[in-house]
């Protein structure tokens, strides 16, 4: 009997799906509107979320050590660095290796390769460039420079400077900004994927008012709750799967017009490549919100006329 | 089979519905409740489907107080009971043979007696060239012949009729009188409300008059009296 209810419920639904166009019709295009809302806040997200790590990569803290710093004392403190949780990864750069990055830049610049060729040895230091984790997490890198922990083995400085100090009015501005801006981007889904849903909702209690009677003549004839309310929420999980299909359409021209601009001005991330890489996932995301929005919209509003 | 006992309904407004009303229903019996408009004919078939509660007393159907069940039973108490109404209520998006299934449906039926009995209880009450009409193809006897249908396709105990024939001409007012009788003589008790004279004298059986929500006449053979 179970089969068969199921079976009667779920051809009842689709039945009632396309008796009742227009209102089939209605409650896809809200909730078409909904997932496109859905939609455009993961791409979004993902955009800004990119953004943001891109803005955190060029930020860093380079240590410079004095000339006569012994190479083992270096490396040394490069470990220690390492070792330090706040710490993503640490680069080495070598007094050669420093002077042949600045002949590099500079290979335009006669004057100041001449300058450097007069001076006849190398005045540029040896530097560990240290990336954080997390910008917020530069301040305690740059105390356990300035601690004990610093010095050479022989109890002497080795560290010339660390520019975290002449940075750190900016980098503060950075963790801020970046705080704020995930925060704000979170509330704003927040509110939007409230809004929709409560749009959404609202649509389909509406169809569902619309069916009132019908309901009361069900309830008349001796159908169970869950015979009556059956049919209403496959045609809630219709609205949610044909919306998802159309919302996933729609989005293929919407990032194929935007995705060059979004590489060239945004994150340098093509929406449109990154669509189709992550389409299976994008794909569950969307239709599986769907369903949940159209079949737990039927439930609930089909519950208010189901009290005896 | 049907026992009444002082059942008095007072509505929020504190109009009063129904006063101390008693009275009992045998199996196969047909009554015909008469009384103006707002004297407490629906209120009363209301109690018995249980969509209404009682203020004071109790309704007995056979030896279950309906309002003592729970609101998961009170489906199987109404698929005991037929129903048809004033203005048909049926499904407006169901053909003819639609909605009569959904009744075999809700009382969970196969599909092959599904199959067999709605073709059959729809040329019962001559609309078996219907079958795929939509309620808004069909007229106002066709879809009252609709309802009767398929209140009676689940064979059930009691058929409740309020007002079947209020929104009918003479001609399928007494075609539907016609089906009524012919489903009681069948074996099913039948409890019509009505205030039209004709039907009463039509029907010719038991009528019970009510008057601002109180009996005021219980006859065996009873005649329109208001």
């Amino acid at each position: 009997m179970l089969w068969t209810n199921t079976k009667r419920i779920v051809r009842t639904g689709f039945i009632n799906f396309w008796r009742n166009g227009f209102v089939s019709l209605a409650s896809i295009v809200v909730v078409t509107m909904s997932l496109v809302v859905f939609a455009s806040l993961i791409f979004f997200n993902i955009l800004m979320t990119e953004y943001v790590n891109q803005v955190k990569e060029k930020v860093d803290v380079n240590v410079y050590f004095t000339v006569s710093a012994p190479v083992e004392d270096i490396l040394t403190l490069k470990r220690s660095l390492e070792g330090l949780p706040e710490v993503a990864n640490v680069e080495y750069v070598s007094r050669d290796e420093a002077l042949a990055r600045f002949k590099e830049k500079h290979a335009d610049d006669a004057l100041t390769l001449q300058g450097l060729q007069e001076l006849q040895e190398n005045p540029l230091p040896a530097v560990l460039n240290v990336k954080a984790k997390e910008p917020s997490q530069y301040g305690s890198v740059a105390k356990f420079l300035e601690s004990k922990n610093a010095l050479g083995r022989d109890g002497t400085a080795i560290v010339e400077s660390v520019n975290y100090n002449k940075n750190k009015i900016i980098i503060d501005k950075l963790v801020k900004i970046i705080d704020m801006s995930e925060k704000l981007g979170l509330g704003l889904s927040l509110i939007l994927v409230f809004v929709s849903i409560v749009i959404t909702f609202n649509t389909i209690r509406l169809v569902i008012y619309s069916a009132r009677e019908e309901i009361s003549v069900m309830r008349l004839v001796g159908a169970s709750n869950k015979y009556i309310r059956g049919p209403f929420v496959v045609a809630g999980v219709m609205y949610g799967v044909i919306s998802a299909l159309i919302t996933l359409a729609l989005f293929y021209p919407i990032t194929f017009y935007i995705g060059e601009f979004t590489r060239n001005f945004g994150a340098g991330v093509n929406l449109l490549h990154y669509y189709a890489i992550n389409f299976g996932q994008i794909f569950l995301i969307i239709i599986s919100s769907g369903i949940l929005l159209g079949a737990i919209s039927s439930y609930l509003a089909v519950r208010r006329y189901l009290n005896v | 089979m049907i026992y009444f006992d002082k059942v008095t309904k007072i509505y929020s407004d504190d109009s009063v519905a129904l006063k101390d009303v008693s009275f009992t229903v045998e199996p196969k019996e047909f009554i015909s409740i008469v009384g103006h408009s707002g004297a407490g004919k629906t209120t009363l078939l209301k109690m018995l489907l249980a969509e209404e509660r009682p203020t004071s007393g109790s309704v007995f159907f056979e030896s279950t107080d309906v309002h003592s069940l729970r609101k998961s039973k009170i489906n199987k108490l109404r698929r005991r009971i037929g129903t048809v109404f004033q203005d048909f209520k049926l499904i407006p998006n169901k053909t003819a043979y639609e909605n009569i299934a959904f009744a075999m449906e809700a009382a969970g039926k196969t599909d092959d007696e599904i199959e067999a009995d709605v073709p059959h209880v729809l040329n019962l009450v001559d609309l078996g060239k219907k079958i795929w009409s939509f309620p808004h193809e069909l007229s106002g006897g066709e879809k009252q012949r609709v309802a009767i249908a398929r209140a009676i396709v689940t064979q059930p105990d009691v058929l409740i009729a309020d007002e079947p024939t209020g929104n009918l001409d003479p001609v399928n007012t007494f075609e539907i009188v016609r089906i009524l009788k012919k489903v009681n003589d069948l074996g099913t008790t039948v409890i019509l409300t009505t205030h039209n004279k004709g039907v009463i004298d039509a029907v010719g059986k038991r009528v019970i008059t009510l008057e601002g929500g109180k009996i005021i006449k219980d006859d065996k053979h009873g005649k329109y009296i208001l």
